[in-house]
């Protein structure tokens, strides 16, 4: 018998999220990905003693303009502290971070599932600085004699977006964290790339009776990096967690790691556990006030949003699935308005850019910033299948030329002579041969078989390769039979 | 508030100090002596003070997002007790 019977699932989700900065919170190291160890380093992210922190102003903009967008109440006054705890990873001994005023209040996050819409409260999000990278000597920390430290992100900025414990099934809980990539991807706060780490979950979950009013005992297990983990680390968790009560125990409310290979939880030790941080304030920062005329200049800076953006594809007639592949890819839908703009027949285009195209980029194994065609280029072959100059048949092979040599549509129809033959005179003698030579379905087609005319009209289109205006065809086939 | 023995092996095992019997005994006193001079302040009227976020009168002390030269590999490492292969090198950790 499934948990979901006799328990529903609690989850809140602590999101930290890279910031798209050129350089750290607190010094001018860049915050370049992959540069040797040890290279993006400097005395003050280093924890040398005497230096001092100087906080840069683009983390506390993209931090508002994240506020923003997640409807986040954003603080007139906020400050730094300091997280105390030991580990090597963090060479002050103390991360600078927000502990009770942080940069954004209580906001929200509209998720859709197949249960409809729903909002996930956001708690309040936070500036902090990340840590440096350990690789332990052996193979897992416990049987290390020692561990190699590259500091290259240590000072790295992040904002740390809290939700609400309001996601109660695991597809909840993905489209809670698809949505918050989006709206982070769409407002530039973050390039959110998964790989490489510039996003880390921690999901809080816990298990209630169903009808039960309280809430459970929750785990916390800790840096989760993909939506794939997130989702196998729920299904294992969830049944870990009902499988104790249903033995009558008590889940043991604690931090637990995610072990990617066996796909299991493992409870930390608690000697790992520091929970004791002793905040205090950073003395070495002075605090920040957020003058609302500067809230509002970032809010006038906000672009369109995911959910906007998903209403508006609907509006102009996109089925479901259709803007949620383009909205779900914002450079891919970047390209879609602008070849709107020159081509306004948004479900036609929508079926070459998400069919054909995709496709091609797939097959490459491109992006669309690979890609050699504009959306400018784009809608001028869309252009041309529409005035009938090119049939849609000669249009993928237009898109195919197109997409290895960047060139314009209407210079390979003219250089490959594809224009499509609509001069009745040319047609007819055309159609004239293949009635001459196909009595059979001449026959066929007068005895009322309407199917014949599709044989007919492959053979014109044969003898033409393919360039023959179909409907035209279709029309001389018809007259000349009757 | 009173630091009670318990208390000051707890910090000083946060902290990552041993300390001798001693010592525990000597931090426990020292601590609550400091305590009681620091509860003076608790005799002040502060009705309708704000909590002080920060000592000096000042805020909003940025700097604009530009890259710095960072220290060389060699120099960053130059303190370090122990390298490898331009890495730090700690001993175990847990």
């Amino acid at each position: 018998m499934a948990w979901e019977d006799r328990y529903e699932m609690v989850c809140g989700v602590e999101t930290h999220v890279e910031l798209a900065t050129k350089t750290k919170i607190f010094c001018g190291c860049s915050t370049e990905f992959g540069g040797e160890q040890n290279t993006h380093v400097c005395p003050v992210c280093l924890g040398m003693p005497g230096v001092l922190p100087v906080l840069n102003r683009e983390v506390v903009h993209l931090a508002i303009k994240a506020g923003l967008a997640l409807n986040c109440e954003i603080a007139a006054f906020s400050k730094f502290d300091r997280k105390n705890y030991y580990y090597p990873d963090l060479p002050k001994n103390y991360q600078t971070s927000q502990y009770d005023l942080p940069i954004c209040g209580k906001g929200w996050v509209t998720i859709e599932t197949e249960g409809g819409t729903k909002e996930i409260g956001i708690t309040r999000a936070h500036m902090e600085e990340d840590a440096g990278k350990l690789v332990h000597s052996g193979e897992t920390i416990m049987s290390s004699d020692e561990s190699y430290v590259d500091y290259n992100r240590t000072g790295v900025p992040l904002l740390e977006i809290v939700s609400e414990p309001d996601m109660r099934s695991i597809p909840e809980v993905l489209a809670y964290l698809e949505q918050l990539v989006q709206i982070l991807q769409y407002t530039e706060v973050s390039d959110c790339r998964l790989e490489q780490g510039s996003v880390r979950f921690d999901v809080n979950l816990s298990l209630r009776r169903q009808g039960a009013a309280g809430f459970g005992i929750r785990t916390e297990t800790k840096n989760l990096n993909s939506f794939s983990s997130v989702r196998r680390c729920l299904e294992y968790e969830t049944e870990r967690q009902a499988q104790v009560l249903d033995d009558g125990g008590q889940v043991r409310q604690e931090t637990r790691t995610w072990d990617e290979g066996k796909g299991i939880t493992l409870a930390l030790r608690t000697k790992e556990e520091a929970h004791d941080y002793r905040y205090f304030p950073e003395p070495d920062l002075v605090p920040l006030v957020i003058e609302r005329a500067w809230v509002d200049k970032i809010r006038s800076t906000l672009p369109e949003l995911p959910a906007q953006r998903l209403s508006r594809y609907r509006e102009l007639g996109l089925s479901d699935y259709d803007a949620g592949v383009l909205v779900a890819a914002k450079p891919l839908a970047d390209f879609f308005d602008r070849a709107l703009a020159h081509f306004p027949q948004a479900k036609v285009l929508v079926n070459w850019v998400t069919g054909d195209f995709l496709r091609l980029l797939n097959a490459n194994q491109h992006s669309i910033a690979d890609s050699r065609i504009s959306p400018e280029q784009f809608a001028e072959l869309m252009g041309l299948i529409d005035q009938g100059v090119i049939s849609g048949k000669i249009g993928k092979n237009v898109l195919e030329e197109m997409y290895l040599t960047g060139k314009d549509p209407s210079l390979i129809v003219k250089e490959k002579n594809l224009a499509q033959i609509s001069d009745e005179g040319t047609l007819l003698g055309i159609v004239e041969e293949v009635l001459a030579a196909n009595p059979r379905s001449v026959e066929d087609f007068r005895a009322g078989k309407e199917k014949a005319i599709g044989f007919l009209v492959g053979q014109v289109m044969k003898a033409t390769k393919g360039q023959g205006n179909p409907g035209l065809v279709n029309r001389l086939l018809r007259e000349k039979m009757t | 508030m009173k630091i009670s023995r318990p208390d000051v092996e707890h910090v000083a095992m946060l902290a990552r100090l041993e300390l001798t019997e001693p010592e525990i005994e000597m931090f426990t006193e020292q601590l609550n002596s400091i305590l009681e001079y620091a509860a003076l302040l608790e005799q002040l009227n502060t009705d309708g003070v704000s909590p002080t976020a920060h000592v000096l009168p000042l805020h909003n002390v940025l700097r604009e997002d530009v890259t710095q030269p960072s220290l060389e590999q060699e120099r960053a490492l130059m303190n370090a007790p122990d390298a490898e292969n331009g890495f730090f090198r700690v001993p175990r950790i847990v």
